[in-house]
């Protein structure tokens, strides 16, 4: 059996990871997610966490673009408010507001027949229709990792698009190397996705993160 | 694993061979595999056995193994019932068999009792030191040895393609090009149930063979995904290795859960795992033959820069187009190239890569191009079109009712000639600069007998029946020896 681990426990599992994921913070009340929201910078995003909360998106718990306090204190409380007893003990995550035209989705998966791989791909909403994927296995070597990065078909994707940089390769690359290490050292890890890697300023920001775990291992990470 | 390579040797290079159930029907297998065996020349020792001691194709057979002498056999042919094997093999190994093949069905693909046989089968040849090919496999063929031990055609052409396929089939396809391209096969194996070894065991011993130069292989089920990856990948780094897999397009059976889970499908992950290990993954069967052909006796670019050689318009743009769509680069003339190539042509030449000769000027000037051009340091591959046509216009006159007066027999000869000499100047300045020069018309398949083609035939190289075709294997080379060159390897010696 495998569960999937809320995005808050799964930052913490790929913390020594280095992964580039946003500054962010987790609060109890609407009104520590104001002052969190001003620490951060606003405008931000409030997303409801729970142990038990993996897909949250599909349940309206995530709220974009709040602009001031007053939105921030608002989205909060709903999002509070939302939460079922079956979540159990709730937070909100208040992270700061990206937009970026370009996603990318970077994973890694426990194949049944070939063991640990790494994914990059074009991410976003049409990222199965379109399905510019590169898959290796795990561990990758640093030219690995380059090469995936070269084998998209998408390459006007990464140069320069509608007036921004050029995505970082060698920031890329990094996740990937990255992703591969957390999947070879935790036998545990049965998924990681990156879902959006966002392009902001060329570099790539992971917005969200959900690693999926075997029960069983798992038990001693806990 | 050498002792496994010296069952290898038994294999491929028997000394002598023992045919178990030769059969006097013609249809059965037992009377093929002998016909096989004495009609494409094998030297060695050969011994048939037949249970009521019937003269099969005028040859005396034997009631039994126990009487073939001591020693004097060292591979088994087995095409009995599979319930009558296991003391077949206990004789041989008596005999001093060392490699078995086993044609015989009704083992691990049939039902429990077939995969009980099967797995009784592999213990007592582990135990008693035989390779076992097979069960339910077509055969062997191993053109050093002159052995055609198959219960199907063809026999091919010798040369130093290694095939390995999981199913019998694909090697008979992969044959079949082998004789219609005269470009020749070293070993090749079905190895059917791959019962005791499969696929890789063969590659492995094919990397170790001097007889061959590439390995290509057909599979289907990969058992064990990772191990298959990684012994793969370290015969790759020692031989070009082509792979074409069947059952690409059957989903993944992953539970995913993940989003990466269900993108990273059977055949991303596959296709992965060959760029990553220098493995030339093909699409198709004719690709597959076109790479590992390609591969055979010329080197392997040193980089992407190609141009594109005509010797009359039409062919090259086309061309061009399809090179821009891959890794190579049509690369730009650079001026001292185009200075040279204007004192050999006339002004209606292209005067850009794709380099259309315009037909040329001199009888010499399609060779003096090819030379100016190959020999060139900012020009890694060359792809040569247009050969042929001559000695295809020769061709109709030969067997036109003016033949051969008219001054047609004089002309024919001299369009042969001409067409002979392009194609073996194409393969004199390749072997000359260490570049691929890759040679397409469909006359490869047109007429073969096409002065061009023959003298390609001869030459022992590929002549690929269309450009986009050489364009496809010519990119699959490229980014194998970029594939390499990264990694810090040498290129392949040819």
């Amino acid at each position: 059996m495998t569960t999937t681990l809320s995005e808050a426990q799964s930052k913490l599992l790929l913390q020594p990871y280095e992964l580039p994921f946003l500054q962010e913070r987790l609060v109890d009340t609407a009104l520590q997610a104001v002052t969190a929201a001003e620490e951060i910078g606003l405008p931000v995003v409030a997303k409801l966490c729970g142990d038990t909360i993996a897909h949250k998106t599909e349940r309206g718990l995530v709220k974009l673009g709040l602009r001031n306090a007053a939105d921030v204190n608002r989205a909060s409380e709903e999002l509070f408010a939302a939460a079922t007893d079956a979540d159990g003990p709730v937070q909100v995550l208040i992270a700061p507001m990206v937009s970026a035209s370009r996603e990318l989705i970077a994973g890694a998966v426990r194949d049944p027949q070939f063991g640990p791989t790494v994914l990059l791909g074009v991410g976003g909403i049409l990222a199965e229709a379109i399905s510019d994927v590169v898959v290796r296995l795990a561990p990758l070597s640093a030219i690995d990792a380059l090469e995936m990065v070269e084998s998209m078909s998408s390459q006007a994707l990464l140069g320069e698009f509608r007036g921004e940089p050029a995505v970082d390769r060698e920031a890329l690359c990094r996740v990937l190397l990255a992703l591969s290490g957390a999947i070879i050292e935790s036998e545990s890890i049965v998924s990681i996705d990156l879902n959006p890697l966002m392009i902001v300023d060329g570099l790539p920001i992971a917005v969200d993160a959900l690693v999926e775990v075997d029960e069983l291992l798992e038990e001693g990470i806990r | 694993m050498s002792w496994r390579n010296d069952q290898f040797s038994a294999l491929f290079d028997p000394a002598g061979i023992i045919v178990a159930g030769a059969s006097t029907h013609p249809g059965k297998f037992g009377f093929v595999v002998l016909h096989n065996i004495i009609s494409c020349g094998y030297q060695g020792n050969l011994y048939a056995t037949n249970r009521e001691g019937s003269e099969v194709l005028g040859r005396e057979t034997l009631r039994s193994i126990s009487e073939v002498p001591d020693g004097s056999a060292d591979l088994l042919f087995v095409c009995t019932p599979a319930a009558t094997n296991v003391e077949l093999l206990k004789e041989a190994a008596a005999k001093g068999v060392r490699a078995a093949f086993i044609a015989s069905a009704g083992y691990g693909e049939s039902d429990a009792e077939g995969m009980r046989r099967q797995d009784e089968l592999v213990a007592l040849a582990d135990e008693l030191g035989i390779l076992i090919l097979g069960p339910n496999g077509q055969g062997l063929v191993s053109t050093p040895s002159s052995l055609c031990a198959q219960i199907v055609a063809p026999y091919p052409p010798a040369g130093s393609i290694g095939i390995a396929s999981q199913s019998g089939n694909f090697v008979s396809s992969f044959m079949n090009l082998s004789r219609q391209s005269g470009v020749g096969v070293s070993r090749a194996v079905s190895v059917g149930n791959a019962a005791q070894v499969g696929v890789l065991d063969a590659l492995e011993f094919f990397a170790e063979d001097p007889h061959t130069s590439v390995g290509l292989i057909y599979v289907e089920g990969i058992p064990d995904g990772r191990e298959f990856a990684e012994r793969l990948g370290a015969v790759a780094r020692r031989m070009p290795v082509v792979v074409l897999k069947g059952g690409t397009t059957a989903s993944g059976a992953q539970a995913a859960a993940s989003h990466t889970g269900s993108l990273a499908t059977d055949d991303k992950v596959f296709d992965g795992l060959c760029a990553q290990f220098g493995i030339v993954r093909a699409t198709t069967l004719t690709e597959a033959f076109d790479c590992a052909a390609a591969i055979v006796g010329q080197p392997l670019p040193r980089g992407p820069r190609t141009a594109v050689v005509t010797t009359v318009g039409g062919w090259g743009v086309v061309t061009a187009d399809a090179l821009s769509q891959t890794s190579l680069e049509l690369v730009p003339l650079p001026d001292d190239l185009r200075d040279t190539l204007d004192s050999l042509l006339p002004p209606r030449w292209s005067r850009s890569n794709p380099i259309d000769m315009a037909g040329g000027e001199t009888k010499d000037t399609v060779p003096e191009v090819l030379r100016a051009v190959v020999g060139h340091p900012d020009v890694d591959a060359v792809i040569m079109l247009g050969v042929g046509i001559q000695s295809n216009q020769g061709a109709l006159e030969r067997n036109g009712p003016f033949y051969p007066e008219h001054g047609l027999e004089r002309i024919v000869a001299f369009h042969d000639r001409q067409d002979r000499r392009y194609v073996e100047t194409a393969v004199e300045v390749s072997v000359e600069f260490g570049k691929p020069v890759l040679v397409a018309t469909e006359l490869a398949i047109a007429d073969p007998a096409n002065a061009a083609v023959a003298a390609m035939r001869e030459a022992g190289r590929f002549c690929f029946p269309s450009a986009d075709r050489a364009v496809i294997a010519l990119d699959q080379l490229n980014r194998l020896q970029s594939w390499r060159e990264r990694r810090g390897l040498p290129p392949f010696s040819s």
